[in-house]
């Protein structure tokens, strides 16, 4: 296993994914966050979090999408659905969504489908602790990146949080 | 993940995981139905049939819609309308409609056993959407899935199961899944439609006194006489059934505590229930009803998932 971001590490692009998220909205008032389940809330639970200690007197609007019932390989495997969580309306809003890793851009093909289905976004943003580059299967591409990295097809990226894994690392595993 | 089961043909073949998967599934499900586009597209590459030969409101149209929400293509199919009139098997029209290239077929059948005989035949996933007087398992997923919903929880929940327990699909399934997920259950009604060695059977208690079982439980599911299924007299009059087993509010408000009132439909006012029982607030009739969408998508959804040319 190597390394590719440390605890510490994670800490600090954590901080400034944030700060960048906030310098393109300013006070957050006509923007939301959404962060894609299963893993991709982590990340945004870290970054909201920040965020509010950046506008403490600031509620946030953050919410959660499940895509499952939007994969384009149901029909080779289904997948666990988890709880989608949004209560509020995106009509008109910017939304910055939030997932760990981007690989081939599928997960996020099937989000902007998912996220349609609740109202016509003036515009959405991708925000992701890593970035596979060269790997895209799609034609989409992050506005706000942890860390870009390459890498081979075999290798695998594995994002360890602390409230799901006991410790808070991202590694490559084979 | 999948179940461990192509068909869903009654609860007696699941798993508590399956029956698990199924539950949390149609949370998500129920989740996606309160969404301004209450569509998702995973099932935009099957086509199902909807087979009923025999009549239903709820069921079918319940059906159609969890098809629909998923994006599947639907085809509708009453026996009235068809050539079984004209004296064609079972067999042969269903063979001839999946040469149609379909995917799925969801079933009903005045005759137990139906698509149990059916999936050993074809080759498509097949949903028992009640099958005579043997198993009716999306209303025992919807009801379990309204009770959890209510109460919190189905394990340790006491639940009620009261009327024609003999001639009840809706009675059997929710008996496989209540004691399946560790529910304890009293079957209560008359004893001539109560079969006779049923708590041996399916080891559930037996009452014949409607009172002391609504004293005991925490959900009352009642069920409606099957007058279509009854080929003899097993009770006088329907009045003498209704003053018996007839639930009404002074009894209700006579309880120490409130109990949840379920009932899969249709309802014989004043007979099982009086207006003001099941249209009060302790009833989830409506809810059931709202609940069996997002059932149905979740059984749907988990049996669509093998291609049906790879059994």
């Amino acid at each position: 296993m190597k390394t590719i971001l440390t605890s510490h590490q994670l800490a600090i692009t954590i901080k400034r994914l944030a700060h960048q998220v906030l310098e393109n909205h300013i006070n957050l008032e006509n923007t939301v966050v959404i962060g894609i389940q299963p893993r991709g809330i982590f990340l945004s639970d870290q970054i909201v979090a920040e965020i509010k200690k950046q506008l403490p007197a600031k509620k946030i609007q953050y919410g959660k999408l499940d895509i499952t019932f939007y994969r384009d390989d149901i029909r080779k495997e289904l997948h666990e659905a988890n709880q989608t969580d949004i209560l509020f309306s995106i009509e008109g809003k910017k939304v910055v969504l939030i997932d760990d890793v981007l690989y081939t851009g599928r997960t996020i093909r099937a989000a902007l489908d998912a996220l349609l289905d609740f109202g016509r976004p003036e515009k959405v943003e991708l925000c992701v602790l890593i970035d596979r580059r060269f790997s895209r299967q799609f034609p989409i591409q992050p506005d706000y990146v942890g860390k870009s990295i390459d890498s081979m097809v075999s290798q695998k990226v594995k994002v360890f949080w602390n409230k799901k894994d006991g410790k808070e690392e991202v590694v490559f595993t084979h | 993940m999948s179940l461990s089961s192509k068909h869903l043909l009654g609860i007696r073949d699941l798993t508590p995981a399956d029956i698990s998967i199924i539950l949390k599934t149609a949370t998500q499900f129920k989740e996606v139905l309160q969404r301004p586009i209450k569509k998702v597209p995973s099932l935009r590459d099957v086509t199902i049939v909807n087979l009923f030969f025999e009549n239903s409101t709820r069921t079918r149209i319940s059906f159609e819609l969890a098809e629909r929400r998923l994006s599947a293509d639907v085809i509708n199919f009453t026996t009235s309308a068809s050539s079984v009139s004209k004296g064609e098997t079972l067999l042969d029209t269903v063979n001839n409609i999946l040469s149609m290239k379909v995917d799925m077929v969801v079933m009903r059948h005045s005759a137990s056993g139906a698509p149990h005989f059916l999936a050993q035949h074809i080759p498509a996933a097949i949903i028992n959407a009640g099958d005579g007087i043997n198993e009716h398992p999306t209303q025992a997923l919807l009801d379990s899935f309204s009770i959890s919903e209510k109460i919190g929880k189905l394990k340790g929940t006491k639940v009620a199961i009261i009327g024609d327990i003999m001639h009840s699909r809706v009675a059997q399934s929710n008996i496989y899944l209540l004691k399946k997920m560790g529910v304890e259950v009293t079957v209560c009604g008359p004893p001539t439609l109560i079969p006779k060695y049923i708590s041996q059977a399916l080891n559930v208690n037996v009452s014949y006194n409607l009172k002391e079982t609504l004293e005991w439980c925490d959900v009352a599911n009642v069920l409606r006489i099957q007058l279509e299924r009854q080929n003899q007299v097993l009770f006088s009059s329907l009045r003498e059934y209704s003053l018996a087993y007839g639930i009404n509010r002074r009894m209700l408000d006579s309880l120490k505590k409130d109990i949840v009132i379920m009932h899969p439909g249709p309802i014989n006012r004043g007979v099982e229930l009086d207006s003001d029982v099941a249209d009060s607030r302790q009833s989830i009739i409506l809810q059931q009803v709202e609940n069996g969408v997002a059932v149905r998508m979740a059984v749907l959804y988990l049996l669509s998932g093998r291609n049906p040319s790879d059994n």
